[in-house]
C-alpha cells in the first residue's frame, strides 16, 4: 500500500531535543544503512559533518576559481587598457607599469572569490529555494530555525520504508515522527 | 585543580565576566533577539530618534541638491586647497566602516567568541560607513553625474581610466568593499532571516522575510558548505579590510606634498581606521544595549574587550604621529621640517593639539580597568576617540594643503555652512540608517547566540 503512494512521500522525519542526541541519531542512521538522509539544525553542530559522512564540499574550489578570474581577468584587462587599447604615456614610467596595476589586481581577486564562494554556495546548495516539502511538516516549519534538531529520512533512499523507517527512527530516540508529504 | 591552587571565587583571580549571561536557552536568545523585530512595538525614543535624523537626512538631500545646481564653490575649498571637508569625512567614515570587518572576519579567524554578540550591527555600520563615505568622493568631483567616467565601461571616446591613479584604485578598492562587506552581511543574515520567516505572524512579514532567507531550512549539508563559504569570506575580508585603508593612504602619500608623502602611511591609517572604528561601535553599543535590554548579550566583557582594542591601536597611532614628527626632523628636508613646525605653531595648531588631546592622551586613561569597566566614560571616550580621528584627517588634509612649496601658494581654508550641513546629514544618514536597522533586522546574530549557548551549556556539562 505505502508503495503506490511513494511518489507523494518526500520521506519521514524525526525531532530531537539536543545536538547532541542529534549527532549520535544521524551516526545510528548511517550505520544502519540509509544513506539519503539529512539533519537539519538551528546552528551548525559542530561534528554533524563527519557524523553524516559529508566530504568535501566544492565551495573551496569555486572561491579559487573566482579569485584566479578575478585576479587574471583584472591583470589582463588593465593591461589591455593601458597597453594596448589606450597607450598614453605618464612621466615617461613603462607603458606596462604593472606595479601600478596590483592594487586593482589584488581588488578585483578578492572581489571574484568573494563572489563566487557566496554564489558558489548558494548554488550547490540549491538555495534560493522559496519551497520544500519539510515546510508541510508543522513542528519543523515552527522549530527548525529555533531550537529543535531534526533528522530526515528520505524516500530516495533504497532502504526507505515508511513504517519500517519510522519505527526506526523511534528506536534511536526521536518523537514527533511525521511522514513528510510533497504535495 | 591542584591543591595550591586558589579557590575559583577568591579574589586572586579576577574572573572574567561571560559573553553570555547565564541561563539562556535556544529558544530564550531566539524570542529575545528576535522579538526587537517582530513583536515589540516602536517605542516613543525610537520615533524620536528616527523623526530627528530623518530630518538631519533631508538638510542632507538639501545640501547636495545646492551643490548640484551651484557646484562646488558653494564649500569652503579653494586653489591651493583643493581637498577640503569632503576628503576629510570620506577618510573618517570609511575608516570607521573597518572595525566591523574586523570584528566579523579577523576575529573570526582568530576564533574569539567575544565577538558573536557584536558582529551583526558592527557589519551593519560597516556598510552604512561606506554608504556615508561613497558620497564624499562623488560629490567632490565637481559633476558627480560624470562619475560613471571613473568605471571601465566601452565608452564611444574609446577612453580607459588610467590605472596608475591612486584615485582608480580608490574607485575600485572601496567598491569592492561595499560589495564584500554586502556579502558577508547578508550570508551572516541568511539562518536569522529564516529564523523571522518562521516566526513572523503577519502575511507580509512572512513573505518579505521569506524571501531573504531564500528558502533556508538548517540541512546540515548547507551549513557544511555555509560555514565553509562563511569561513573562505572571512579569509578574503582581512586582507580586503587592510588594503582598503593602505589604497585611501596611497591618495595621499603617492602624492609628493610635504606630510603625505611619507611610507608609514599605510599601517598607520589602517590603525587609525580601526581605531576611529572600535570607538564607533562602542558609540552604538552602548546605548543599544540599554535600549533594548541587550546587557546579557552585550556583556561588560565585550566592552572592556573593545577598549583595550582602542587602546592598543591609539598607541599605534601614537607611534604613527611621532614618527611622523621624528622621520620629518630626521630627513633634514626644509619643506618636511617645515610642515611640522606648522603642525606646532601654524595656523591650525589648535587643530593639532587638540588631535592630540583626543587621540594620544584621553585614551591612557584606559589603562585603568575602573575606566574600561566605567559605561558611562567610556561611552564619552569613543566619542572623543571619534572626534580625534576626524580632527587627524582635517590636520593631514587641510595642514599640507595650506603650506606648500611655494609661500606664494600658501592659504588659508575654513569651512562653510554646506559643508558642515553636509557632513552633519551624513551623521544623520548613518543614524537613520541604524535606527531602521535594529528595528528590521536582528541586531545580534541569532543563530551565533545559539551556537555559544551550545558551547556554554557544554561548558557547564564538563
Amino acid at each position: 500500500m505505502i508503495h503506490q503512494h511513494r511518489s507523494h512521500i518526500y520521506g519521514v522525519v524525526g525531532e530531537f531535543e539536543s545536538e547532541r542526541e542529534l549527532l549520535r541519531a544521524a551516526e545510528k542512521t548511517r550505520d544502519a544503512g540509509y544513506r539519503r538522509i539529512d539533519a537539519y539544525a538551528p546552528f551548525p553542530v559542530e561534528g554533524l559533518s563527519e557524523a553524516m559522512g559529508l566530504g568535501n564540499n566544492r565551495v573551496a574550489l569555486l572561491t579559487l576559481i573566482g579569485g584566479l578570474c578575478g585576479g587574471l581577468g583584472g591583470f589582463g584587462f588593465e593591461y589591455w587598457c593601458n597597453v594596448i587599447s589606450y597607450p598614453l604615456n605618464i612621466g615617461g614610467r613603462p607603458l606596462n607599469s604593472w606595479p601600478a596595476f596590483i592594487p586593482v589586481t589584488f581588488e578585483l581577486t578578492v572581489l571574484g572569490a568573494s563572489l563566487f564562494a557566496v554564489f558558489g554556495m548558494l548554488a550547490l546548495n540549491g538555495l534560493p529555494q522559496p519551497h520544500h516539502p519539510l515546510f508541510n511538516v508543522e513542528r519543523f516549519a515552527k522549530h527548525a530555525t529555533t531550537d529543535r534538531f531534526f533528522l530526515c529520512i528520505e524516500a530516495r533512499d533504497h532502504k526507505f520504508d515508511l513504517a519500517d523507517s519510522a519505527r526506526f527512527l523511534e528506536s534511536i530516540g526521536a518523537h514527533h515522527i511525521s511522514e513528510v508529504r510533497d504535495d | 585543580m591542584s591543591a595550591g591552587d586558589p579557590p575559583l571565587n577568591s579574589p586572586q583571580i579576577r574572573r572574567l565576566s561571560p559573553v553570555i549571561e547565564p541561563g539562556h536557552t535556544y529558544a530564550t536568545v531566539t524570542d529575545k533577539i528576535s522579538a526587537i523585530v517582530l513583536t515589540r512595538p516602536a517605542s516613543l525614543g525610537w520615533l524620536a530618534g528616527f523623526t530627528l535624523t530623518f530630518a538631519i537626512v533631508m538638510l542632507l538631500t538639501v545640501a547636495l541638491a545646492w551643490l548640484i545646481i551651484k557646484g562646488v564653490g558653494i564649500w569652503g575649498i579653494n586653489i591651493p586647497i583643493g581637498w577640503g571637508f569632503a576628503i576629510v569625512n570620506f577618510v573618517w567614515w570609511i575608516g570607521i566602516g573597518h572595525a566591523g570587518t574586523l570584528i566579523s572576519a579577523i576575529l573570526f579567524l582568530l576564533n574569539q567568541k567575544w565577538r558573536t554578540s557584536i558582529n551583526r550591527f558592527a557589519e551593519a555600520m560597516t556598510l552604512f560607513a561606506v554608504a556615508c563615505a561613497g558620497i564624499f568622493p562623488l560629490i567632490h568631483t565637481g559633476r558627480p553625474w560624470m562619475a560613471y567616467y571613473m568605471f571601465p565601461y566601452p565608452s564611444t571616446m574609446g577612453l580607459w581610466p588610467q590605472f596608475r591613479s591612486p584615485l582608480i584604485w580608490d574607485v575600485f578598492a572601496v567598491s569592492t568593499y561595499g560589495t564584500v562587506s554586502l556579502l558577508f552581511w547578508f550570508v551572516g543574515l541568511i539562518p536569522d532571516l529564516a529564523t523571522l520567516r518562521d516566526r513572523a505572524v503577519t502575511k507580509p512579514k512572512q513573505i518579505i522575510y521569506g524571501m531573504l532567507a531564500l528558502g533556508w531550512r538548517g540541512s546540515a549539508r548547507h551549513w557544511h558548505r555555509y560555514q565553509t563559504a562563511y569561513l573562505l569570506l572571512a579569509g578574503l575580508a582581512t586582507p580586503l579590510v587592510l588594503s582598503v585603508h593602505t589604497v585611501v593612504s596611497f591618495d595621499f602619500s603617492i602624492a609628493i606634498v610635504p606630510g603625505w608623502h611619507t611610507t608609514i602611511f599605510p599601517p598607520y591609517f589602517v590603525a587609525g581606521a580601526i581605531y576611529s572604528g572600535f570607538a564607533m561601535v562602542l558609540t552604538i553599543a552602548i546605548p543599544l544595549r540599554k535600549a533594548y535590554d541587550l546587557q546579557d548579550f552585550i556583556t561588560m566583557r565585550h566592552l572592556e574587550n573593545m577598549a583595550k582594542v582602542m587602546l592598543a591601536t591609539g598607541l599605534i597611532v601614537a607611534y604613527g604621529y611621532f614618527f611622523e614628527f621624528f622621520l620629518s626632523k630626521y630627513s633634514g628636508n626644509k619643506f618636511d621640517v617645515f610642515l611640522v613646525e606648522q603642525r606646532l605653531h601654524g595656523p591650525y595648531r589648535h587643530f593639532y593639539f587638540a588631535l592630540i588631546l583626543c587621540n594620544i592622551l584621553t585614551p591612557q586613561l584606559l589603562w585603568f580597568q575602573k575606566i574600561r569597566t566605567n559605561v558611562p566614560m567610556l561611552f564619552v571616550m569613543s566619542i572623543i576617540i571619534n572626534i580625534g580621528m576626524w580632527l587627524e584627517r582635517f590636520v593631514i588634509v587641510v595642514i599640507s594643503l595650506t603650506r606648500d612649496f611655494m609661500p606664494s601658494a600658501w592659504g588659508r581654508y575654513s569651512a562653510t555652512f554646506w559643508d558642515y550641513a553636509t557632513f552633519a546629514g551624513t551623521l544623520g544618514l548613518f543614524t537613520m540608517l541604524l535606527f531602521l536597522f535594529v528595528r528590521v533586522l536582528p541586531a545580534i546574530s541569532i543563530a551565533e547566540m545559539r551556537e555559544l549557548v551550545a558551547h556554554t551549556s557544554e561548558e557547564g556539562h564538563e
